[in-house]
């Protein structure tokens, strides 16, 4: 069985989007996805940092954490914050479901994950933080 | 006449009543946050009646782009203006569609 781990650990600055989703890349280099799945999970990435940020931390400084694992074929990517939490996860996920609508949110960051991954659960608790775990397979080409 | 404001990813020319976007490399919600100050200091002026996002140089996107372009369209709608796009990558592409957004918003040719 192959696998590969890593673990990434940046502050909450809207700058470490990019550098957390480039990085998820980058990783899942090894499985040499195709571009479109690449594509993917930097989109995956980039909603769930986000959301650490805008959400989580509510722009304050926190510490976001990014882990990546690869078994076999899957990509496992986990983004992880300690920030204000969310007390209704499954209300959360509803497409268009937004907190921040004055701040142009458009409620799509989970229904992307979702589209976009083949799995992905998110654990939360308010005033400990958020965990989404998303999970990719790459077939073998 | 044309002006032309903007950042050096960012990049924003103004024709008569339209406004081109040049959305830049990419519109995530760093990004995003700067590209809707440049935008709205000159919408609000009140000469613009189209906007038209253009994606050219832009490799990436997600929800925060999609935020975005609502927000202009709302502002747009208001004042009886509309917002176009153009220029969209495959995976671009695809996010606008997951998001809807097409039925809203025209794909200029
Ligand atoms: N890490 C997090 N910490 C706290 N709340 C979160 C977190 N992630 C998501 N949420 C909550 O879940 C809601 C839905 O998230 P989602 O990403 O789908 O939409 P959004 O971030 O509001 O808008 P968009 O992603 O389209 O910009 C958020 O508005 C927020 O209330
Ligand atoms: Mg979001």
């Amino acid at each position: 069985m192959y696998k590969n781990h890593m673990h990434l650990e940046f502050d909450s600055r809207s700058e470490n989007e990019r550098f957390a989703r480039v990085t998820a890349a980058a990783f899942a280099t090894q499985l040499n996805p195709i571009m479109e799945e690449l594509s993917d999970i930097k989109t995956a990435v980039s909603e769930a940092v986000t959301n650490a940020i805008v959400h989580g931390y509510e722009n304050h400084t926190g510490t976001v954490i990014l882990e990546g694992e690869i078994v076999d074929r899957t990509i496992i990517l986990t983004v992880k914050d300690y920030g204000v939490g969310i007390a209704d996860v499954k209300k959360a996920m509803e497409p268009l479901f937004t907190t921040k609508p004055e701040e142009e949110r458009a409620g799509m960051g989970f229904m992307f994950m979702e589209a976009f991954m083949d799995e992905l659960k998110v654990e939360s608790k308010p005033d400990e933080g958020t965990c989404v775990i998303m999970k990719k397979t790459i077939i073998e080409r | 006449m044309s002006q032309e404001v903007g950042t050096e990813e960012i990049g924003i020319v103004v024709e008569d009543d339209t406004m081109i976007i040049r959305a830049g490399g990419e519109l995530d919600h760093h990004n995003a946050v700067e590209l809707r100050t440049l935008v709205d200091r000159e919408l609000i002026k009140g000469k613009i009646k189209n906007v038209i996002f253009d994606f050219t140089d832009t490799n990436f996107m997600d929800s925060s782009g999609i935020g975005t372009i609502i927000g202009r369209q709302k502002i747009m709608e208001s004042i009886g203006g509309s917002v176009r796009v153009r220029n969209m990558n495959p995976n671009i592409s695809r996010i606008f569609q997951i998001s809807g957004l097409h039925k809203i918003i025209k794909v200029q040719e």
